[in-house]
């Protein structure tokens, strides 16, 4: 009894011993060599994977953060959260460049107040699809569809179709910017922005490019392109596309005069504080936007 | 303006739903069931309605509680599990173990893996193996038919199917062709589950889902010509060992199983050259079970097996394409 | 008659639903103003040449064609030229099209309008294509595509058969059983041209079954008349999508286009009756394509009628001939009902495709509660493409369009047999449709590469 015993140790040790001796080989041999940096890197990131950065996924951006940090000594030009790239920046080393915090925001204010619909769509839940079906509900052919391609895509469950508005509505808290969604909307309703200074934006909350009359008739918010908010701006920031009003956010200083100026309510400025009786608009979209 | 309806074409539709299949299955049952109130009175009623009453209760809880989403027991796919699970019992169990059975038919085998449409395996069947492995005397305890409108008085005896008897005499070294099966074949081909006492009823229901086009005439068909098949083999070669394939046939729950079981379209190939290989599949894991294998009927377990291989057929049976020209 | 025949596989039966089937071609009257879209066929649309102010006469070129898909537009009214400006086509999109007021009813020199037969083929070969393509004469069946194009056979394949699709397997529609019956004669010597054209010497007319009086009249016209040698009508059996091109040849002469190619692989050209008509009327009449013959039709519509009408004509017209909008019209389509189009609103103007307009009622109109997949492969039996549409929609919504593509979505007719049986309802050819686009944009992307 203790033989079989005895016997079946020695042969299990010396076995055990064997196999750790050649994975050790093994493993010597065949050591890929990695900078644990980018397992460092890759911890403090999101893990998301969203793509918003231009890379495959976390991993590549940590990697191409640890590439730049040790070739260039600075991490320039890589793209994620400020939270994120701060942390980032703290791992390895370096001082958090100031990069802007960026936002998406959904340049259209359709809904099913603003834009009567006047068909109604049955099918599959794709934009992409019904977009080469119809113009939409409303007849507007730029509008937000409201069948979420966008919140598919989002990686950070930071955008959502409003049920009783019809459109696409961001969540401000969640959204990193990353551009997945401009990138999943087939009819280019998203944009991403500067989140702005204390979290103020003021934008063209519409897209549409037909002309003026059309525009009017399919939704009551809709920018005619009258170009009054252009020759109200003091600081040329505002541009004309076409028939639509863009307002360039590099040069916005934030007046909120193109806002004041707009017949048709199309200029949207979010999260800035109520101001005396004037302007309702802009409590609304307060208000809802802290709901 | 006009509220018009945009949608992708087609813009008219066949008729066909999902209600209107499960409430065909639900008709084609019935023949099956007077049948079976015939032979076990009450006792199959009683069955028969604690296993369905027991099965939408069960889907409803979990879709309103657990799942919280849309309620969808209207479309009586819980209540085909429900019948087909009771058609698997013998009509004198407790109804604490019918409770039982259809909880884990509709908890375990359907609605863990996303509801109707989702499950691997036929849930009737998971509730009936999950029964026969945790109660295998009550379930291999089956009272002699007792038919409503006869004078027999013989509630309190029970006996084994017809199968059961078979492999028990094989096991005990009796001949099979001196089996006293074939002088009192009235006494067994009458003896087991609610639905395995009624092959003419459900081969009626059968016809009725064929011309109904909801199951395809060749599953059955298959099955039971596989069994056939090598059950009469087995008999020319050896007829000491292997009894006549016509008590293969129509003993057991062969028809239950090839017309209503194998044919569920959850849980059965998308082609028909799939079908083909499911049938055959089933069918040959049937009679195997049964002549070689330690249970005496091998329906649930061979409906099963194949069940698991059911995503493999798909994904290896293709249909024919047209313009067969493999992609560039 | 030869016996009845079909295709191979798949394949619905839906109510035929052919309403208006005995209603004879009515010339619908000239609008006071015109439409006239510049895109009206598959491809580029066509480039203005006339401006605001222009007077125009019927039958005079208003746009030419752009790139090589592309097709001649004319003016089917004579008057003036109003303004070029964007008009909301069935789908709610605005698109580029010339407005007409009109003014009389003057034909541009040239064009003979009178009803005589002319069965005697003048022009050479090249000549009728040449035709064809000026007249701006494309596909009336519904895809558009410029026949000119059609017919011309690339120089190392060569044409057996010409098949003319007669099986209008579409239920509701009517205009080509009527054109049939109607212009019987006329047709026959379109096909006599197309022949000519493409150079084969035999032509197989496909109808189905539910068309056996026009079915029974050509065939006697054919055998009548020896100058028709070489024109065989084929009863295919009454069954969706019997008309479908790749369908319509594997029931006509037994060969199956390969997956990915197209019909002259197999030595044919299909083309449809309606523009056989108009290759009759533009070679031997030397009239372009400014009217087709469109159903009205739907099951609540008192009058369902077909009318010969003038391009660019407004939908709301053709509607109010026959007794209005039905109260309980919850979609209106342009085509069929297996493949047209939904439209958003009342008013389009009639395009050379524009076979039917159909009134859906709230009945018919497809219940969309849709619930789970039941697996239970009735969409793989009715393709008849021999496609499996459940698993192509499960791809196409996890957005897996490399799998889509080794399925071989690219070979979806789109015909909507799967969607028409499936007991789920659920939309499964909006979701091909889709992956579809999607997998072509990845296999044009890499073949780019």
């Amino acid at each position: 009894m203790n033989d079989i015993l005895l016997y079946s140790l020695i042969v299990l040790g010396v076995l055990g011993g064997i196999l750790a001796i050649i994975l050790y080989i093994v493993a010597q041999k065949f050591k890929v060599e990695e900078n644990p940096l980018i397992d460092e890197v890759e911890g403090v990131l999101s893990g998301a994977n969203c793509g918003g950065c231009g890379f495959a996924g976390c991993r590549a951006f940590a990697e191409a953060c640890v590439k730049s940090a040790h070739d260039k000594n600075n991490i320039s030009g890589l793209v994620c959260t400020s939270s994120d790239m701060s942390k980032v920046a703290g791992v390895l080393g370096l001082t958090a460049e100031a990069a802007e915090p960026k936002i998406a925001v959904v340049r259209c204010n359709g809904t099913c107040e603003n834009a009567p619909k006047k068909t109604h769509y049955e099918g599959a839940d794709i934009c992409a699809f019904a977009h080469t079906l119809y113009a939409g509900g409303s007849g507007c052919p730029n509008a937000c569809l409201g069948l979420g391609d966008c919140v598919k895509k989002c990686a950070f469950d930071a955008i959502h179709i409003d049920k009783e508005k019809g459109i696409a509505v961001v969540d401000e808290d969640k959204c990193v910017g990353c551009g997945t969604c401009t990138k999943a909307c087939p009819r280019g309703v998203i944009e991403i922005r500067p989140k702005g200074k204390n979290n103020r934006r003021i934008y063209v909350s519409c897209v549409n490019i037909e002309k003026g009359a059309i525009a009017m008739k399919n939704c009551k918010v809709s920018c005619i392109g009258c170009q009054k908010c252009l020759k109200e701006c003091p600081f040329e920031a505002i541009e004309m596309r076409g028939t639509l009003a863009y307002i360039n956010p590099d040069k916005c200083k934030q007046c909120r005069k193109c806002v004041d100026v707009c017949p048709r309510g199309s200029i949207l400025a979010v999260n800035f504080p109520p101001r005396k009786p004037k302007v309702e608009l802009t409590e609304s979209v307060n208000n809802e936007s802290k709901e | 303006m006009n509220n018009y309806l945009i949608s992708g074409s087609p813009h008219i539709h066949g008729g066909e739903s999902t209600k209107k299949i499960m409430y065909s299955v639900i008709i084609a049952l019935m023949p099956a069931f007077l049948f079976s109130i015939y032979y076990f009175g009450f006792n199959a009623v009683r069955v028969t309605l604690i296993s369905v009453a027991a099965c939408v209760l069960t889907e409803w809880l979990i879709q309103k509680y657990l799942l919280k989403g849309e309620c969808t027991i209207g479309d009586g796919s819980a209540i085909i599990t429900g019948m087909l699970l009771a058609f698997n019992l013998p009509s004198n169990i407790p109804a604490w173990m019918i409770i039982v059975g259809s909880i884990v038919a509709i908890g375990i085998g359907k609605m863990s893996f996303g509801g109707l449409g989702n499950n691997p395996f036929n849930p009737a069947l998971v509730g009936r193996v999950f029964m026969l492995i945790s109660f295998p005397v009550a379930m291999t305890t089956w009272p002699t038919p007792n038919p409503i409108f006869s004078n027999a008085v013989t509630d309190a005896i029970t006996g084994p199917t017809v199968l059961g008897y078979i492999q028990e005499g094989l096991a005990k070294g009796i001949p099979a062709n001196e089996l006293t099966i074939y002088e009192n074949i009235e006494q067994f081909i009458y003896s087991g589950s609610l639905g395995e006492i009624g092959s003419i009823a459900i081969i009626i229901g059968g016809i009725f889902l064929i011309f109904r086009k909801v199951i395809d005439w060749q599953t059955p068909v298959i099955i039971i010509a596989t069994v056939g098949i090598i059950s009469t083999v087995c008999w020319l070669i050896d007829p000491t060992q292997f009894v006549h394939p016509m008590i293969h046939i129509f003993g057991g729950g062969l028809m239950l199983g090839a017309f209503f079981m194998a044919t569920d379209m959850a849980t059965s190939p998308m082609t028909m050259k799939g079908k083909i290989v499911f049938s055959i599949g089933v069918g040959a894991l049937t009679i195997i079970i049964r002549l070689w294998g330690a249970y005496p009927e091998g329906m649930s377990f061979a409906i099963l097996i194949m069940n698991a291989f059911v995503p493999l057929i798909n994904k290896a049976c293709k249909p024919k394409r047209f313009g067969n020209n493999p992609v560039k | 008659m030869n016996p009845k025949k079909t295709f191979s596989k798949g394949g619905v039966h839906p109510e035929e639903n052919k309403l208006s089937s005995d209603k004879p071609i009515i010339t619908f009257p000239v609008p006071k103003q015109v439409i006239i879209p510049l895109g009206q066929c598959l491809g580029a649309p066509a480039e203005a040449i006339v401006k605001k102010g222009d007077e125009v006469k019927v039958g005079q070129l208003i746009g030419t064609a752009k790139g090589f898909i592309s097709a001649n537009v004319h003016s089917s009214v004579s008057g003036k030229v109003i303004k070029i400006d964007e008009v909301m086509d069935h789908t709610g999109y605005r698109k580029p099209a010339i407005f007409i007021d009109v003014e009389g009813d003057e034909w541009l020199e040239g064009i003979d309008t009178s009803d005589k037969l002319v069965g005697e083929i003048t022009l050479s070969r090249e000549e009728i294509i040449n035709r064809v393509k000026d007249h701006g004469i494309v596909g009336m069946g519904g895809a558009t595509f410029p026949t000119n194009v059609k017919l011309s056979i690339p120089k190392d394949k060569k044409a057996d058969f010409v098949i003319i699709n007669a099986a209008e397997c579409e239920p509701y529609l009517t205009c080509d059983n009527r054109l049939l019956l109607e212009k019987s004669h006329e047709f026959l010597v379109g096909v006599k041209i197309l022949m000519k054209a493409v150079n084969a010497p035999k032509a197989i007319i496909g109808i189905e079954v539910n068309k056996l009086e026009a079915a029974t009249l050509i065939d006697n016209i054919i055998k009548g008349d020896e100058y028709y040698h070489g024109i065989e009508v084929q009863p295919l059996q009454t069954k969706y999508p019997q008309g479908g091109e790749k369908q319509l040849i594997k029931a006509c002469t037994g060969r199956e286009v390969p997956s990915g190619k197209l019909p002259i692989e197999t030595g044919c050209v299909v083309v449809n009756v309606a523009s056989t008509y108009a290759i009759y009327e533009a070679v031997q009449k030397n009239k372009p394509l400014i009217s087709r013959v469109v159903t009205v039709t739907g099951k609540s519509v008192k009058d369902p009628s077909n009318f010969m009408v003038r391009i660019g004509t407004s939908s709301m017209e053709l509607i109010n001939a026959v007794g209005g909008l039905p109260e309980n019209t919850t979609n209106i389509i342009n085509g069929g009902p297996m493949m047209g189009k939904s439209v958003s609103v009342n008013e389009f103007p009639v395009i050379k495709g524009t076979s039917g307009i159909l009134m859906i009622t709230d009945k018919e109109a497809q219940p969309r509660q849709v619930s789970n997949c039941l697996r239970c492969g009735k969409c793989v039996s009715a393709c008849p493409m021999g496609l499996e549409p459940y698993l192509l929609c499960r791809l196409s919504k996890n957005n897996m369009f490399e799998d889509t593509e080794i399925n071989r979505i690219m070979d979806c007719i789109e015909c909507g047999s799967c969607e028409f049986t499936c007991p789920a309802n659920i939309p499964l050819l909006d979701y091909i449709r889709y992956g579809k686009n999607k997998t072509g944009q990845l296999i044009r992307s890499r073949n780019q590469k």
